[in-house]
């Protein structure tokens, strides 16, 4: 278009501009198609896909966690309830600058390094917008002085929650257990069934051990959900539907607080445990461990180094001694051997043992004394072995029943194995046979041990919760109860099937299993009925025993005799004193020479009223000395404080299934 | 010919008898298809900022102090002789560039930007904005006083009145402005007829002149901005956050609508800058397509007339001065649309007479008020 004029031409530059009009035109109109088909296709073809996402961004499911079941004793005083406790929490996602919001908050509140580096040991693990807390029980005035700065710290809120509080203190902490924080460990736990992670999506707190661990199904209730409109800085602007959490089931213990507080009190001081026990229906009545410590700051994390203390202590505080202390029974083993040789007819009630104060095996040097030098008497019989604790009545019978005999019979009364108690970290004892040496100790079985046996000692080991039961065993004429923390009620039983650690023989004598249910709320659980071959002790022997024990408390010569004084009732006891340290031949126990830790544990076993038992204890008293002085006493208290509470009210005993 | 006529033909009344007898409205240089389309298209806006803000009554009032502003603003640009205009062009241009000199010597501004002038402290005049109008005007003066097509010496000439104020725009730094003062600059030259083989020299040295400007004149955060069109879940939380979320508003809109008021994206600040350069995205979420079809059918109307104007102008320079004017706004439209349904990058481009604010407002209006001088003029320059 090359022009040789420089003389404008109007016409031709219209039309040059009209013609680039109009291809402007076409351009525009093709730009606006653009842009139409752009927007139908966000708004017909992924319209779907968009509704979802802006769903998604406006309506986040919540889970609502559930309120833990609280724990009553039998009297309805309240033992673990739930407070509303409130958390300083992070959400990563919503937090600007992490570090710096850190340091804002190190100078509002009172937090440390340790705190903070737990705080990211906790962010490593989260979920992605899950509020992660970094400080707990925040104090009214630390919740104003949040408030007042809430503006320039966005991600971080405060959070309500309950949070499980023992109110009765350290004399419960072993009978109750507690809960803590979900771990890593408790998570892992969690995760392997798709089912439990959902029900604990809102729940931080998780039973650790004890009742609170045994019964986490049935307490912690099932998760709730609310459907709620949040805007993008993640507030909550309402709640468009909600599904409320089902509240976890109350239990209910057998455990009377106000016996459980006075034998703490009474065991102040000292080291070892105490276990009372409902003979008729298993029920724990009192279960104390001593020394003990507060659980509540292990529900809310305890520092470590007061942690440490309460590890590294050499009283032991957290070990709970009531299922998990192994003790030699020592004298306390007596009646079950008793009953042993007159089932076996290897003994009678009238047949007498020679005490020169030792004992000798045949074709054996050793000599095995008696912890009465020179003797009780010329001849002992069994009412007088029990009474006085001949020991060298029970060498001869042990050695008349042999190893395999006791093992067989004292089996039934629980020992050696867990008693299925409602518990964790029950321990099982120990109950030696042949069989056991043999695949333990890769060696055969000597004579002389099986004497050891006969007085509780040598290799033999029981939980104090063991010996409450085969005492209430012994007091129920043969038949042995499942020990039961938690009163099962109609609710609590339709709900869920208890899984027991391990269950001990549930051989139930037909007609014993009658009996069993004629008597009031004894068979709430399968119970086991003593006998041998199928044949159950005889009556007359279970009368010769316990008339044993009662010599104990109430005969002149009695070991226990001082504790019999002004009761209102009889009652059947047994002291024992277990040898911490073995003495060697010829050697004198000296207590007074033998530093404290190594003095022997004192024991006590007993139930009351003779005629119609309804409690049974088992008393280990760590280093206490003599079962007499310092074990039986405590049973007499018990046995008082018990009897006179069921005088003022009866019992209430639990309806059967 | 013949198609113009056709143009001609469907105006209301007759174009020539409008000129013979001047009304009310034309001796004040008003042009009413123009006014009306206008006014529904602010209403329009006005309807959805204040859903956008959250019934932010408040902000709604000063978009209607600021649209009372501009519209006295464009009555007042209108009074002015076109001859008048294209005289103070040059001196409006020479006065802008040596403002944007002193943007970059003594600006103030926000996020590491500084757009605008502080004068006295009591007004904040933005530079920019001026430029919006002068160059288009400056360069139509040039090339109509020129013989067509350009020569390439014009052409040079031309592209450096464009390209002096732009680079000074982008160092302060503001692509979208520039970028847009840029396209007013080259509309006129293709609407004075650059030869073909001028036009596609120039772009291919655009292009290749474009990584060197990418390494040189873009920010990282502009440069984000174009990777980030590209692929928008790269980065969830970051600079993809805003078109994913105006997506989804759009997206879920669908055809007719969540409702007005009921958009949830806007509602719970999903979206981003929603009641300023997103807000197309808060119409889309509440009216849906047939809300968005109704928008752009109303800015097609717009365009229109502008064309209609600018093939009715009696001389080279109205031509190209309403030519560019009409296509600007397009692109305006074209730009902010486009950026937010996520087609080309995020460049701060408002949407014309919807997106909140004032200083686009008053530059706009301007610009329209110049429009209807164009369309009102009886005077040959």
């Amino acid at each position: 278009m090359r022009r040789f004029t420089t003389i404008k031409d109007s016409a031709y530059e219209l039309r040059l501009f009209q013609q680039r009009l109009y291809i402007s035109a076409v351009v525009v109109l093709i730009l606006i198609g653009l842009l139409v088909y752009r927007y139908a296709d966000l708004q017909i073809m992924q319209f779907q896909s968009f509704v979802t996402q802006s769903e998604k961004n406006r309506v986040h499911v919540q889970p609502i966690a559930p309120k833990r079941g609280l724990i009553f004793d039998r009297n309805g005083i309240l033992l673990a309830e739930n407070q509303p406790s409130y958390s300083l929490v992070l959400i990563k996602e919503r937090v600007e600058d992490l570090q710096e919001t850190l340091v804002d908050l190190q100078q509002l509140f009172d937090l440390d390094a340790k705190d903070i580096e737990k705080f990211q040991l906790r962010l490593r693990r989260r979920t992605p917008y899950q509020a992660v807390p970094l400080k707990f029980l925040l104090t009214e005035d630390e919740i104003s002085r949040f408030a007042v700065n809430r503006y320039r710290l966005p991600g971080v809120e405060i959070k309500a929650q309950l949070v499980r509080h023992y109110p009765q203190g350290s004399a419960f902490t072993h009978a109750l257990g507690y809960v803590g924080r979900i771990n890593l460990e408790d998570q892992q736990r969690l995760e392997s069934t798709i089912n439990d992670r959902a029900r604990y999506a809102a729940t931080d707190h998780i039973g650790k051990v004890g009742l609170e661990r045994f019964y986490e199904p049935q307490l912690h209730g099932e998760v709730g959900s609310q459907h709620v409109e949040t805007n993008a800085h993640g507030r909550i602007l309402r709640v468009l539907q909600k599904q409320d959490p089902e509240p976890g089931i109350d239990l209910t213990l057998y455990l009377d607080a106000t016996l459980q507080k006075q034998i703490a009190t009474l065991m102040e001081g000292r080291r070892g445990s105490v276990v009372v026990l409902d003979p008729r229906t298993g029920g724990i009545l009192a279960m104390v461990s001593v020394p003990s410590y507060d659980a509540n700051p292990f529900v809310t994390g305890i520092s470590t180094k007061a942690y440490n203390g309460l590890r590294e202590s050499i009283d032991l505080p957290l070990f709970n001694r009531s299922l998990q202390g192994q003790y030699p029974p020592g004298s306390t083993i007596k009646p079950i051997m008793a009953l042993a040789g007159l089932h076996y007819r290897v003994i009678s009630p009238n047949s007498s043992v020679a005490d020169p104060g030792w004992y000798q095996l045949p074709n054996d040097d050793r000599l095995y004394r008696d912890w009465k030098r020179g003797g009780h008497a010329d001849y002992v019989n069994l009412h007088e072995s029990l009474a006085q604790s001949c020991d060298i009545y029970y060498y001869d019978l042990a050695y008349k029943l042999g190893v395999d005999r006791i093992h067989e019979f004292s089996k039934q009364f629980g020992l050696g194995s867990k008693t299925g108690i409602d518990s964790t970290s029950e321990r099982s004892g120990l109950l030696p046979s042949r069989e056991w040496k043999r695949s333990q100790r890769r060696e055969q079985w000597y004579p002389g041990e099986t004497l050891s046996i006969g007085i509780g000692q040598g290799y033999m080991l029981t939980t104090p919760l063991q010996l409450a039961l085969a005492t209430a065993t012994i007091a129920n004429r043969g038949i042995r109860p499942v020990p039961q923390l938690v009163q099962p009620t109609a609710e609590l039983q339709s709900k869920i099937e208890i899984a027991r650690d391990t269950v001990g023989p549930e051989i139930i004598h037909s007609s014993e299993e009658s009996q069993a249910d004629n008597t009031d709320g004894l068979s709430n659980h399968a119970d086991h009925s003593v006998q041998f071959n199928g044949e159950p002790v005889a009556e007359n022997n279970w009368r010769d025993v316990v008339n044993g024990m009662e010599a104990v408390v109430h005969s002149r010569t009695g070991t226990a005799r001082a504790i019999g004084i002004g009761a209102q009732y009889k009652m059947a006891g047994k002291t024992g004193t277990a040898q911490v340290i073995g003495i060697a031949q010829n050697e004198e126990y000296d207590a007074e020479a033998i530093a404290e830790r190594k003095r022997d544990h004192a024991l006590f076993v007993g139930f009351a009223p003779i005629d119609n038992p309804s409690v049974a204890i088992a008393i280990v008293v760590e280093n206490g000395g003599s079962g007499s002085s310092t074990a039986a006493p405590i049973g007499r208290k018990i046995f008082d404080w018990v009897l006179a509470g069921q005088q003022q009210e009866p019992l209430e005993v639990a309806v059967k299934p | 010919m013949q198609v113009q006529l056709d143009f001609v033909r469907s105006l209301p009344g007759d174009p020539t008898a409008l000129s013979v007898q001047p009304s009310r409205w034309q001796r004040w240089h008003v042009d009413i298809p123009l006014l009306l389309l206008l006014l529904v298209i602010a209403a329009y806006g006005l309807l959805v900022l204040f859903s956008a803000s959250g019934n932010d009554s408040d902000r709604v009032m000063r978009q209607l102090i600021y649209l009372a502003i501009s519209l006295v603003g464009m009555l007042f640009v209108a009074q002015f002789r076109i001859k008048t205009i294209k005289a103070l062009a040059p001196l409006g241009y020479a006065g802008g560039i040596l403002l944007l000199v002193l943007v970059i010597l003594m600006g103030v501004g926000a996020n590491g930007a500084q757009r605008w002038l502080d004068v006295m402290g009591i007004v904040r005049f933005q530079p920019s904005e001026l430029m919006k109008i002068v160059v288009p005007l400056t360069l139509a003066r040039y090339l109509s006083d020129a013989v067509l097509p350009p020569s390439l010496g014009q052409i040079i000439v031309g592209a450096m009145i464009v390209m002096v104020p732009c680079v000074l725009i982008v160092l302060q730094p503001d692509l979208g402005t520039s970028i847009l003062i840029a396209a007013s600059g080259f509309l006129v030259l293709w609407l004075a007829g650059i030869q073909w083989r001028y036009l596609i020299g120039g772009s291919l040295l655009a292009v290749a002149s474009a990584i060197p400007a990418w390494r040189l004149l873009l920010h990282d955060y502009q440069k984000q901005r174009i990777l980030t069109l590209f692929n928008p879940e790269s980065d969830r939380l970051g600079a993809g956050w805003n078109i994913i979320q105006s997506k989804t508003a759009i997206g879920s809109g669908g055809i007719d609508g969540k409702g007005w008021m009921n958009g949830t994206q806007s509602h719970l600040d999903f979206l981003p800058e929603s009641h300023t350069d997103f807000i197309i995205a808060v119409l889309a979420e509440e009216f849906g397509l047939v809300g968005v079809l109704l928008l752009l059918s109303l800015y097609l109307l717009v365009i229109i007339r502008g064309s209609q104007i600018s093939l009715r102008a009696k001389d080279s320079f109205s031509r190209f001065v309403a030519g560019s004017i009409t296509l600007t706004f397009f692109i305006y439209v074209v730009v902010n649309m486009g950026m937010v349904a996520g087609m080309l990058p995020v460049v701060g481009v408002p949407l014309p007479l919807v997106s909140f604010g004032g200083t686009s407002l008053v530059t706009m209006f301007a610009g329209f008020g110049i429009l209807m001088r164009i369309a009102t003029s009886s005077d040959p320059s």
